[in-house]
């Protein structure tokens, strides 16, 4: 991979692109390349996986550079033998969710030299959209966050901490071990 | 700080292996000073928070490998303040194991009946009580009703937590804000403290060297209490004894980084770790057939759809822990909930025509996370992990601030490991796809190969020098004076959650230390109440301790 600047807006679309693949969701508006719009309700883009990738703490805010390159690069060589034509500007971008998945699954591969780099994307593309890490989640979920809410994701009490005082069937739902010992562990 | 500083008893890490030896041997008269890696937090620094730099990623950490990654607890009280806090006896079996070794694992001296005794001092400590089926969260019941119709028994497991303060939050990952799970900080080491002993956090041991007398000086960076990839500092300690408990991560890692000063380790130091065989399912339940096939009911709306309710694993199905069973087909099955973040990425949808893991039917599958069960397999694996060179400090390059580093285990699973795998998923299978209750997928391991939260065996005890690192007074072979106390000295798999027995196995190792650290001239005894003051259980040990700490 050789090391580039590319433009910020090129960046910060491939990485949507990326994310979007992992989890998908509805394009922002009409014109939105970077989300393929294959789902409903907002996916690990609207989640918040850009931030999440450029936040200090995660560690990979230094690697995104020559992450888009390299991505873009991968893409070129997969229209290359798929006869397709890159996009000029944002080949990953460029190419038709099917096509994206198709190379993604490529780079995730077990015996694929980048795998973990782009694993790495991947678990910050879930990170984003399970968890919304770049807020506290009490505020992410009073913001709607599309990820929590997708998952449906409890709210806490006014105090911000989560309690379930009800949470048991109450009643003996199968037989124990015959060899359960006294303790209650196995004999 | 580069001033000569000296203990008599230095212990890196303060997990169960830790705390145990530092109140122990404190209580004892001996002065002790414990180096923990990770931040010091307790109560209401517990957050219920997802956030980067909450305690959800400072106390823990995930340490990638090739083929094996592990996550383990980064923090004052180790694998106590983020462990589920399940506390099940390892079944009478496991003892007996011959593993990959061809003869008895573990040592000669060490049975189920040997070490109950020290089960109940640990029992008695923490304290680790039964659980009534009328605090079995839903999704333990929906489990155990899916057993039972599929014929299994399963069992309410022992526990380390007070229900009477749980708030079933499944936050316990993150650290108890409510002081309900008994953690570590609310037992050894708080009495530790109360007898003399220092625990500095935010100390990480890279390496040890000896001194000319036969003592040992431990060399320690200070790390930053945000960015853990910055060091600010470093001193050294010289210890008459050293415990090393840093985990089964990284203990053997420190040992192999001291190599070059304290002269060749034994064979086994960094070889033979266990992942305990884990593997995990996902299973998506059908609310109305909850309803219809199991009879239960929340409410008018939702028979289950409680996955976030509870914690963690409350019940467990032990059918096929039974002796007679071939080694490695020998497994319990718990049911469980595991967070968001990492607890979704490696579930693979069922009937998968295109990526089983991403995508958009994997979204789909997100939607109905309520519904989620997750089963926890642990079964019996071949020891098949192998360290590589260690990284230049601690035991991962880390990635980010906290939590994510690429660590030097290698793990390829042997037909053995993989049959067990397959038996058990299969078990899954029958227990939650019977008329349409669920569909069940094994996580995937083609992401980031397999992952335990319960590593072990890689500096273990045995009688054989060639396939142990440690004798079975947990005491490293040719290097009298350090002991190793923590998981990494568990000979193998144990087919449940291990904190009690390595917990067990440290309690045992106690007087033996203390005769090694009375012969180096400490002036220490043995004998300490449990931490709140109880004595039956010191009682029940008395002999066995009179006899290995020399009458």
């Amino acid at each position: 991979m050789h090391s580039a600047e590319p433009d910020h807006d090129v960046r910060t679309l491939t990485l949507e692109a990326f994310a979007d693949t992992i989890i998908p969701g509805e394009k922002r508006h009409p014109e939105d390349r970077a989300v393929a719009g294959v789902s409903t309700g907002g996916g690990a883009v609207a989640a918040g996986a850009v931030p999440i990738l450029e936040t200090p703490e995660g560690g990979m805010e230094g690697a995104l550079d020559d992450l888009a390159v390299a991505l873009n690069g991968h893409a070129r060589a997969y229209c290359a033998s798929h006869d397709l034509e890159p996009d000029p500007a944002l080949p990953f971008v460029g190419l038709s969710y099917d096509h994206r998945t198709a190379l993604v699954q490529q780079l995730v591969s077990p015996d694929h030299p980048e795998k973990m780099m782009w694993v790495g994307v991947a678990m910050f593309s879930y990170m984003a959209f399970d968890t919304g890490a770049h807020m506290h989640t009490t505020e992410a979920l009073a913001a709607g966050h599309p990820g929590l809410r997708t998952l449906g994701f409890a709210d806490p009490d006014e105090d911000g901490l989560w309690r379930f005082p009800q949470y048991s069937y109450g009643r003996q739902l199968a037989d124990i071990h015959p060899d359960t010992d006294a303790t209650g562990s196995p004999s | 700080m580069t001033a000569r500083q000296k203990t008599d008893v230095l212990v890196v890490g303060s997990g169960f292996g830790g705390a145990i030896a530092a109140y122990h041997l404190a209580a004892g008269g001996a002065k002790v000073v414990v180096l923990e890696r990770g931040p010091w937090l307790s109560g209401e620094e517990f957050d219920h928070d997802f956030k980067f730099g909450s305690s959800t990623t400072r106390v823990f950490d995930f340490v990638v490998g090739d083929g094996m990654s592990i996550l383990g607890g980064n923090c004052v009280g180790g694998g106590s303040v983020v462990y589920f806090a399940t506390m099940p006896r390892a079944p009478r079996f496991v003892f007996e194991r011959r593993g990959s070794i061809g003869r008895r694992m573990w040592p000669g001296s060490i049975t189920r009946d040997a070490l109950e005794p020290w089960y109940d001092r640990v029992a008695e400590a923490l304290p680790i009580t039964p659980t009534g089926w009328d605090e079995v969260p839903y999704i333990g019941g929906v489990f155990a009703a899916a057993c039972r119709a599929a014929g299994h028994t399963v069992n309410p497991s022992p526990s380390a937590v007070d229900t009477s303060l749980c708030t079933n939050c499944n936050w316990m990952m993150s650290g108890c804000r409510f002081d309900a799970k008994r953690s570590l900080l609310l037992n050894y080491l708080p009495a530790a403290l109360s007898h003399g002993a220092e625990i500095r956090p935010l100390h990480e041991v890279q390496k040890i060297t000896r001194t000319d007398d036969g003592s040992y000086q431990v060399h320690y960076s200070t790390i930053d209490e945000v960015d853990y990839r910055q060091h600010t500092g470093g001193g050294v300690i010289e210890a008459k004894i050293v415990v090393l408990a840093a985990g089964a991560g990284a203990t053997p890692v420190i040992l192999q980084r001291s190599e070059a000063d304290l002269g060749p380790m034994p064979h086994a130091v960094g070889r033979y770790f266990s992942g305990n065989g884990e593997r995990l399912n996902t299973a998506v339940l059908e609310d109305e057939k909850v309803r219809e096939l199991l009879g239960l009911s929340r409410d008018e709306q939702k028979a289950y759809k409680g996955y976030q309710i509870g914690r963690g694993p409350v019940v467990a199905s032990w059918d096929r822990l039974d002796g007679d069973l071939p080694e490695y087909e020998r497994f319990s099955l718990e049911q469980l909930y595991f967070p968001p973040g990492f607890g979704t990425i490696l579930a693979q949808i069922p009937d998968a025509d295109g990526p089983s893991w991403f995508g958009p039917r994997k979204k789909e599958m997100l939607r109905k996370w309520q519904s989620w069960l997750t089963v926890f397999t642990m079964s019996e694996d071949d020891n098949e992990g192998v360290f590589g060179p260690p990284p230049p400090t601690g035991n991962s390059a880390r990635l980010s601030q906290q939590l994510l580093g690429f660590g030097a285990l290698s793990y390829r699973p042997t037909a053995n490991t993989l049959r067990g795998w397959e038996v058990s998923d299969a078990a899954v299978k029958q227990i939650l796809e019977h008329d349409g209750l669920a569909r069940v997928m094994p996580w995937t391991n083609d992401v980031i190969g397999a992952y335990t939260v319960h590593p072990l065996a890689s500096c273990r005890i045995g009688d054989d020098p060639h396939s142990s690192a440690l004798d079975d007074r947990h005491e490293l072979r040719g290097h009298p004076g350090i002991f190793v106390t923590d998981g990494s000295a568990v000979p193998g798999a144990l087919t449940v959650n291990p904190a009690f027995t390595i917990a067990a196995l440290a309690e045992r190792a106690m007087p033996g230390i203390v005769r090694a650290a009375r012969a180096r001239g400490v002036n220490v005894v043995y004998g300490a109440p449990s931490p709140e003051g109880a004595t039956s259980s010191r009682k029940a040990t008395a002999a066995a301790a009179a006899a290995m700490v020399g009458g």
